[in-house]
């Protein structure tokens, strides 16, 4: 008699298989496929005692009340632009290039630099606040471009500035990022550059069809979530880093 | 269509017609059936909350893109899924799952009779979870989202191949791979010490 193959098992198992009153069948009559049978069925058994945090029947409504501002941000994000946040960053940007400047001086030239007046600790934190509100100000941008109006032509000069202006920070981001071998930001900020690129290189009028194209694209991908969620990891990773420098305690 | 769908249908046409009332009663209904997905598919609780925002997000946005005759959950449950693999492949692999120890859990502590059960159980059942934890932390993205939505979600072959854009023969690969990994990982704990 012809054993059935792990696979068959698997496949009856789950009522998958493709003649399953045949498979039943051998089951009723062969031992040793019905212990093998047993045996993955104890196995996936286990699997179900893997538990899942339980939730209330408020859940539904906790949820609700942590969407609901993003979805109408979602709507608004085009207006919040601000000055202060455009500063600070530019305070950050200025800050990693001149980190930069002297960390490679530093090594080529071993001349007393900038950065021997910093500690390591802190210019980490410099890296990450300005790793983090790069992202933040990307996003913005983003979520603008998804929810810009409909109509026959639809001007992205504004975004394709800041896109201008994103991609040459983001280059230094990503290559800073791939030097410290930290591969998932260096990943983001890789596809995030195409995708500035792109934006930054088409002609300012763009149609609907285009633009469903672009929005298409920034959904498929999953880029803003991922930015959202490497965003969150990178402040976190600063909170952590100013808790444990000497001038982060207080 | 079951009863939920046949009262989805009613609610998404008003929320398509801008009702965020109508988008509300959507996230409180299926809210908790996300977050079950999620978590089986991420392993962890902060995760699964991130996903189950994003994935209403995501819906949000494209609502004037969903078509009827999926079913809103079935609809919801793929964008999870997409959601789900986005975060482990942004981050390389799967965060280590916290798996709740069993005096922790409140749905087993609330279960126990005054005569509970005893310390080894206690203690193999805890083993167990954890064992658990950590094969399903082992499997690759794909295979982990195939064995969940066939083991857990109950979804068909045909379904998952569609949910995870693969074909058929790739479907089926990642659910044999994914239960090979788990009786690897869990035969010694098939036969709990006395």
């Amino acid at each position: 008699m012809k054993h059935l193959e792990q696979e068959e098992l698997i496949l009856c198992h789950y009522g998958e298989a493709e003649d399953l009153a045949a498979c039943r069948r051998h089951l009723e009559a062969c031992e040793e496929c019905r212990a093998e049978r047993d045996a993955l069925a104890g196995a996936l058994a286990l699997v179900d005692a893997f538990p899942v945090p339980e939730r209330g029947a408020e859940y539904g409504s906790e949820v609700w009340r942590r969407l609901a501002p993003r979805l109408v941000e979602t709507k608004t994000v085009s207006r919040v632009r601000s000055w202060p946040l455009a500063r600070s960053w530019a305070i950050a940007a200025a800050l990693v290039v001149m980190l930069m400047a002297g960390f490679v001086a530093g090594r080529y030239w071993r001349q007393p630099a900038v950065t021997e007046a910093i500690s390591a600790p802190v210019r980490e934190r410099i890296l990450l606040v300005a790793i983090g509100d790069h992202l933040e100000r990307s996003q913005m941008m983003l979520v603008e471009l998804v929810n810009a109006s409909d109509g026959q032509a639809v001007d992205l000069s504004a975004q394709q500035q800041k896109a201008r202006q994103l991609v040459e920070d983001n280059r230094i981001y990503r290559r800073t990022a791939a030097g410290a071998g930290d591969a998932a930001v260096a990943g983001v900020l890789d596809e995030l550059e195409r995708l500035l690129l792109d934006i930054a290189h088409r002609p300012a009028s763009v149609t609907q069809s285009e633009l469903d194209a672009i929005q298409r694209r920034v959904e498929a991908q999953g880029l803003l979530f991922r930015m959202r969620v490497i965003g969150s990891q990178v402040r976190e990773r600063e909170k952590a880093a100013a808790h444990n420098s000497p001038q982060g305690r207080t | 269509m079951d009863r939920m769908e046949a009262e989805d249908a009613d609610v998404v046409a008003r929320a398509r017609d801008g009702d965020m009332e109508a988008f509300r009663a959507l996230v409180e209904r299926h809210s908790r059936g996300l977050f079950h997905l999620a978590y089986r598919l991420t392993g962890n609780e902060q995760d699964a909350e991130d996903v189950v925002q994003e994935t209403f997000i995501r819906a949000y946005r494209r609502l004037d893109r969903y078509e009827s005759r999926a079913g809103f959950g079935t609809w919801l449950h793929r964008i999870t899924v997409n959601c789900a693999i986005d975060l482990t492949r942004s981050r390389g692999r799967h965060t280590p799952p916290r798996v709740p120890a069993f005096e922790e859990h409140p749905d087993h502590t609330e279960q126990l009779p005054a005569h509970g059960p005893s310390p080894e159980t206690v203690v193999y059942s805890s083993e167990v979870r954890r064992k658990v934890g950590d094969a399903l932390d082992r499997l690759t993205s794909s295979e982990r989202t195939a064995f969940v939505l066939r083991h857990f979600e109950e979804k068909s072959i045909e379904e998952i191949r569609t949910a995870l854009g693969l074909s058929e023969n790739a479907a089926k690969q990642c659910i044999f791979r994914a239960v090979r990994k788990l009786r690897r990982a869990l035969g010694p704990a098939m036969s709990p010490a006395r």
